[in-house]
């Protein structure tokens, strides 16, 4: 008697070494993708959406590559999830996390053909997360201490952040951009405070950080262009129609006499309405909904300049940088907190006009304008720009710092390696293997830079023989050098990240032995 | 044939349109459905015990999911066979009930289904083979009674409890800190347990993930997270001495359930009505505040308006929250859920000694915790992990643990893991056949048989030889009269599983055989499937 289908029709069932297989083999064809964009002379990808308009992005941040693939392998969803979290936890070393977790699969797979259990593997595999973890720590720097010397090291993290992306030709530049936009955060990592507003045309040079607040909306007509010493009244209500709220109001009237004295009325309440925000004593008025025409033009006559529609989040930055309450009762003017701020003027960047806001009471909101040849290039610079932000205030928080270009991995490989030859059993070389895998790092790093990887990672190795050895590869220069005086630096966190969800991946990906695919949901056709 | 005929020779027809319907009989039946309980079992058998592999299962939708828990995987397989589906409502069962041991019961089903086969080819009617099994599980409950141990443990000394959990953790992929698991899923039962009555409410329990940060940050809150933000940006963030109003009732114009309309035809309505709305949110706040309550919480949406009266009044409040972490709120605070603003008393409302908000990672992400509560019956346990997929299967290990936990405080009684408790049962199984006189006597020995059956996927999973493995075992526990020897999966160099503190709870093993048998006897008792042909 044949078995009869357990499963529903359309669905498949992978056993044991094929489930492996396939899953080795997604996994390791996500990491040969994003692999060529590791580093400071990674390369950039096109991707082109499929969706109205064919949208173009070009990029070399991992996870924004990831995220936009259509991916139907199992294995290779892990790894996006994982990139993903990195993302949205440290926000920058999306593209090592997956190279990292697909070398340890590469390096499982020689030792699954070698017939070692995956068991073993993944303890063996354990035990080194472990001892490279405390390696590392071993030799972070901690400044937190010395504010002047901390600040050099923020410096060097978005210097190093930065050098992989668009905006190398002019790192110093955006990464002193970002330090001190960092800074004025105060230890916060609510990085919704940074405003960057993107405006094609100039050099990225161009590009500058202000202190202020730009909001991106013009002036209403005939209001004031240029105010001194503005009270700002932030709100969220309604100055279209002010309409009645009680469920089931409604209007009914027998005679278009009527009408008019309703609509009337309408119009006594929406200028008593104005009164009683003019009466706040302002002279600068920002409301996230529109204002219609009329109490617009009430306000013109009272010399107070309104703002309309400006979004939540414009709204809720404005708040924090003038030290004003989002209001949406006007009956207590002398309890409501108004915004201040030195001067509010129309400014001109590119062609297009933009409101600035100078001299704010409370510094912890800044805005960055970001200037460039194309929208792809600003599209890139923003999300290069928003990693090192990332990575600036995820290091605030946890102050310790490692070096970069290398340096890491070599040392936690150098004691991997030394624990390797001291476990007995099996596992020991899982452990070999997961220092291997570590070395991948330099050496993708150093064939994307069309250098010779296998002398300058063997030079490496042999330099790190040395206790307290500072050497990574020095890209720009093609050899072995001294990352402490190059300033080549990374956030401790942003290692421990990638080492640590690398390994819980390759070993998520290591446990499966098989793999069930439900049939695809089927889809009504709609015309 | 579904045809008969009456007594005057006319056919009539017994099964609608049975040229549709395919249908299998007799032997032929039984042997189909077997195969069929086999092939599910052998999906299973991988996930046994510590070195059990995991499962990819990929949903309609495309969402993955990564696990080793037997009901979990048996539930997405989207399985679509008659008796697949009984395979499947087994496992869910074992789940529901105790809450553990969902692959081992599949496994064991599988095993019972396999030995029935061959005493089918022998001739043994299906009938006679399902009493035989019966009667061994029997035997082998109480067999488990006799070799189980009680073992004691209170508030101060929770040990066995965790040993007990870190057992169930030890198969699961978080296994790297179970010991952290472990005690986390301890602490958090006894903390909503009633010892006295020996019942635990996991409903108590909340577990809640978060993406990000690593398996070892995950923590137990004596209190409530709720995934939501303060209404108003610029309300405190943290609270202390919180009272809290838990209002149903949102903050915005009245909407009488009943339909009405009001008309407005002058233009002194018109105000009237404005000043009345005005006066109504004012009220609503003022109510609040003249109670006493520094934090509203609140299950529906507020008006801008009354949003604003709140933040002007210094009155901080969260909107949306769900109903069930409403209810949850007002256990862990004391307060009472009140419906309308007239009904607020200071006595509703609840107390918590601290609530802040705490946020994640790079993104917008915020949570809100609301900790010493007046009453400490309701507790979380906050899961993170590296990726959407851990935290999921963090969630169903966590679940386990906690049901063992809840169960052996109903029932402090454990038996032995390691495959010892069932090769244990399958001696004292094999003993008792000789005693039933009669064809029962083959089934009660196959029954046996299919006992070894789980300690030898235990061994074969680990990668031992399972024969030998089994064999070795078996007779050490002969000969020593010892039950406690099982398969020394983690090679940790001996077998006796005393040493080893692995333990299961009594329940769950008496359970795991009463539900497999009494599934295999409904199989075996199937000699007719009619189902409708493909069209």
């Amino acid at each position: 008697m044949a078995i009869e289908r357990i499963l529903k029709d359309d669905a498949s069932e992978e056993k044991g070494e094929r489930a492996r297989m396939a899953s080795f083999v997604g996994a390791i064809a996500i990491t040969d993708l994003v692999k060529t964009t590791l580093g400071p002379k990674g390369m950039d990808k096109i991707l082109q959406s499929t969706g109205r308009g064919q949208e173009v992005t070009v990029t070399n941040d991992g996870a924004t590559i990831l995220k936009s693939l259509h991916i139907d392998n199992p294995a290779a969803k892990v790894l996006i999830d994982i990139s993903k979290v990195q993302d949205d936890e440290v926000g920058d070393g999306t593209t090592s996390v997956v190279v990292l977790a697909g070398e340890l699969l590469r390096e499982a797979e020689k030792l699954v053909a070698a017939k070692i259990h995956p068991m073993t593997i993944i303890s063996g595999y354990r035990i080194a997360a472990e001892c490279a973890r405390n390696a590392l720590l071993q030799r972070v720097v901690d400044n937190k201490e010395n504010a002047e010397k901390f600040k050099s090291d923020l410096m060097k993290i978005a210097k190093t952040t930065l050098s992989s992306k668009i905006l190398s030709q002019d790192k110093e530049h955006f990464a002193q951009l970002a330090v001190d936009a960092v800074m004025r955060l105060k230890g916060s990592t609510n990085l919704e405070a940074i405003q960057i507003i993107k405006k094609p045309g100039g050099s990225l040079k161009d590009s500058f950080l202000d202190e202020g607040f730009i909001l991106d909306k013009k002036i209403g007509l005939g209001q004031p262009k240029r105010i001194e010493n503005a009270k700002i009244l932030v709100a969220n209500t309604a100055m279209d129609t002010d309409k009645v709220k009680i469920y089931g109001a409604r209007v009914r009237v027998d005679s278009m006499s009527k009408v008019a004295e309703i609509e009337g009325a309408e119009k006594e309440k929406m200028r008593e309405k104005v009164q009683k925000i003019i009466a706040h004593g302002i002279n600068c008025f920002v409301n996230r909904q529109l204002i219609y025409n009329f109490p617009e033009e009430l306000f013109a006559d009272a010399g107070v300049l309104a703002i309309e529609h400006a979004d939540f989040d414009g709204i809720e930055r404005l708040a924090l940088v003038t030290g004003g309450e989002i209001a949406s009762t006007f009956d207590n003017p002398e309890s409501v907190k108004l915004g201040h701020c030195k001067l509010i003027e129309e400014i001109m960047i590119g062609e297009d006009k933009l409101i600035h806001f100078s001299g704010v009471e409370m510094g912890q909101a800044c805005t960055i304008v970001l200037r460039g040849a194309s929208h792809h290039m600003l599209d890139e610079a923003e999300r290069s720009l928003h990693d090192a932000l990332c990575v600036l205030s995820q290091t605030v928080n946890d102050t310790r710092v490692v070096l970069g270009g290398g340096w890491p991995e070599m040392v936690m490989a150098k004691a991997v390696d030394e624990l390797a030859r001291q476990t007995p059993g099996k596992k020991s070389h899982a452990i070999e293997a997961f220092s291997r895998s570590l070395v991948a790092i330099p050496t993708i790093i150093a064939d994307n830079a069309g250098l010779d990887s296998a002398d300058l990672v063997a030079q490496l190795r042999a330099e790190h023989h040395k206790e307290g050895c500072n050497a990574g590869i020095d890209v720009i220069s093609g050899s072995v050098g001294d990352m402490a005086e190059l300033g080549i630096s990374e956030s401790f966190k942003v290692k421990q990240a990638v080492l640590l969800s690398a390994t819980e991946a390759a070993e998520m990906i290591l446990r499966v032995d098989e793999i069930i695919t439900c049939a695809p949901r089927k889809r009504e056709d709609r015309m | 044939m579904a045809l008969a005929f009456d007594e005057y020779g006319r056919p009539f027809i017994i099964l609608k349109e049975q040229d549709q319907k395919t249908r299998l009989r007799g032997i032929e039946a039984q042997k189909a459905n077997i195969s069929a309980g086999k092939a599910v079992a052998r999906i299973l058998r991988t996930s046994l015990g510590p070195k059990g592999m995991d499962k990819i299962l990929q949903s309609p939708d495309g969402d993955v999911t990564i696990t080793n828990d037997g009901a979990t995987i048996l539930e997405q397989m989207d399985v679509d066979n008659q008796i697949a589906k009984l395979m499947v409502e087994l496992s869910r069962s074992q789940d529901y009930e105790i809450g553990d041991g969902t692959t081992g019961v599949v496994v064991m089903a599988g095993a019972l289904l396999e030995q029935a086969e061959r005493l089918l080819e022998r001739g043994i009617h299906p009938i006679r083979v399902a009493e035989g099994y019966e009667m061994a599980s029997r035997i082998a409950v109480e067999h488990l009674e006799h070799i189980s141990q009680k073992f004691d443990f209170g508030t101060t000394n929770i040990e066995p409890l965790v040993q007990t959990c870190m057992t169930t953790l030890s198969s699961k992929i978080v296994n790297r800190c179970k010991r952290h698991l472990a005690e986390i899923s301890v602490k958090a039962v006894l903390s909503v347990a009633d010892l006295e009555r020996k019942d635990v409410n996991l409903d108590m329990i909340k577990v809640e993930g978060k993406v990000g940060g690593k398996l070892e940050d995950t923590e137990l809150i004596y209190g409530i997270t709720v995934d939501k933000d303060m209404s108003h940006p610029q309300m405190p963030k943290q609270i202390e001495d919180a009272k809290i109003a838990i209002l149903t009732c949102p903050f915005e114009p009245p909407k009488p359930k009943t339909k009405h309309k009001v008309d407005i035809d002058t233009v002194e309505k018109f105000q009237t009505l404005r000043l009345q709305e005005q006066k109504y949110f004012d009220d609503m706040v003022q109510k609040c505040k003249d109670v006493g309550a520094t934090l509203v919480i609140c299950q529906w949406g507020f008006d801008d308006e009354a949003n604003h009266l709140l933040m002007h009044r210094n009155l901080p409040a969260v909107r949306w929250v769900g109903g069930v972490e409403l209810e949850l709120i007002a256990i862990a605070t004391g307060g009472r859920i009140v419906p309308r603003f007239q009904e607020l008393t200071p006595e509703k409302l609840g107390k918590a000694g601290l609530v802040r908000e705490k946020s994640f990672g790079t993104t917008k992400d915020k949570m809100l915790y609301i900790e010493h509560c007046a009453n400490s019956r309701a507790v979380t346990i906050f899961i993170r992990g590296g990726n959407k997929m851990m935290i999921e299967e963090t969630k169903r290990s966590i679940h386990d643990a906690l049901c063992v936990a809840r169960n052996l405080i109903r029932n402090n009684s454990i038996v032995y893991g390691g495959g010892s408790a069932e090769i244990s049962c399958s001696i004292a199984v094999e003993a008792g056949a000789d005693k039933y006189p009669g064809v029962e006597q083959y089934a009660i020995r196959a029954f046996a048989d299919a006992l070894d059956s789980v300690p030898m996927a235990l061994a074969e999973n680990s990668g031992l030889q399972p024969i030998e493995t089994l064999s070795a075992v078996k007779s050490q526990q002969i000969k020593e009269n010892y039950p406690h020897y099982g398969i020394d999966c983690n090679d940790v160099g001996t077998n006796d599983m005393r040493q080893q503190d692995v333990f299961e709870t009594l329940i769950g093993k008496q359970q795991q055989i009463l539900l497999a048998t009494q599934v295999v006897k409904m199989i075996l008792k199937i000699d007719d499937v009619i189902s409708p042909s493909d069209y």
